[in-house]
């Protein structure tokens, strides 16, 4: 992955828009993150191939960036997005990684189902 | 260590073997026993990228299937099984299809000693979610047939609920191949992997006795 290029991205979240797609978006701390430090309120989420259209969608900040996809019944939202790929299959991937580079945020789109 | 007729490993990730047993997993290859490696998933929701990230959650799991690959090879596991479950799930799995399908294995490998997670004890859900489906699973061979199960467990409430470990491998004469086996998963253990080389070098005791015993507790049925 690179470091996240705001206009490189935008551009790719506009190619997206209006047409269905499967979105990966997930938060995670670790699964031993109460393992380690007993304080550590531990918690997340992940979506495997939610199938969505998206109006239209933004990138902002200055990094770590938060991107929001506007539905037409509701939004999809990122927060702490550092990193981002368009793969082979054209998939956009953006990633935040952590300060000692552990995946944290990820939210990923695609116009077929990820595996 | 005994010797055994046939080891089978069950463990959730790509890099659950190298930490706490790739020391006892080589013992037994040196001892002639052959030993089956069934891992569950391809660790496909691990955090670690590598540092810039080398990794995305895409290619992830092809690259820890090939570095699991790796590891059998630097261990030298004949018998690799792959399983297809997925990383974070195993706890939402319907426990008895699960359980049979790790019953259908041990019926196969015949195992004189299974190795696994200590369920309730090995902190992940997916550790504790397998422990929990192979005990289940050597619960339904006749008292007399079922292998011994020896769990791996470090939850930080485990030795006050279940004592000490009663097994106690001293692996420190294949410490090069323990090494290397953490060493093959790279996308996982590269920084930790250097840190630890270093301690090993300065002979810190906390890390010398991590790396050198591996602690198991006998499952009783």
């Amino acid at each position: 992955m690179e470091p996240a290029v705001k206009e490189h991205v935008q551009k790719e979240i506009d190619r997206l828009a209006n047409k269905e797609v499967f979105i990966h978006l997930e938060t995670t701390n670790g699964a031993y993150a109460s393992h380690f430090d007993e304080s550590f309120f531990s918690s997340g989420a992940y979506i495997r191939n939610a199938k969505l259209v998206y109006e239209h969608g933004k990138i902002t900040g200055k990094g770590p960036y938060r991107v929001g996809l506007k539905m037409n019944f509701g939004w999809v939202y990122a927060e702490g997005i550092t990193h981002f790929e368009v793969d082979e299959e054209d998939r956009l991937l953006l990633a935040g990684h952590d300060f000692s580079g552990k995946l944290a945020v990820a939210l990923q789109i695609s116009e077929t189902p990820f595996e | 260590m005994e010797k055994e007729r046939h080891v089978l490993v069950i463990f959730p990730h790509p890099d659950d073997e190298a930490f706490g047993v790739s020391g006892t997993i080589s013992l037994h290859i040196d001892n002639g026993t052959p030993v089956t490696y069934a891992c569950l998933t391809l660790g496909e929701m691990g955090r670690n990228m590598g540092n810039p990230p080398f990794a995305t959650r895409e290619t992830l799991p092809k690259i820890r299937k090939e570095e699991l690959e790796e590891a059998a090879r630097v261990l030298g596991i004949q018998d690799l099984r792959m399983l297809g479950f997925r990383d974070k799930t195993v706890e939402f799995e319907d426990e008895e299809k699960l359980a049979n399908r790790l019953g259908v294995i041990i019926g196969e490998t015949n195992p004189s000693l299974i190795i696994t997670f200590y369920p309730g004890y090995a902190v992940h859900p997916d550790h504790d979610a397998t422990g929990a489906a192979v005990i289940r699973a050597v619960k339904e061979l006749p008292a007399d047939k079922r292998p011994k199960v020896h769990c791996v467990a470090f939850s930080n409430n485990c030795e006050e609920e279940i004592g000490q470990a009663d097994v106690v491998n001293d692996v420190s004469a294949v410490a090069d191949r323990k090494i290397a086996a953490i060493k093959a998963h790279a996308s996982q253990t590269q920084l930790m992997a250097a840190n630890m080389e270093e301690s090993i070098k300065k002979q810190e005791p906390e890390v010398l006795a991590r790396m050198y015993k591996e602690r198991f507790w006998t499952y009783n049925f």
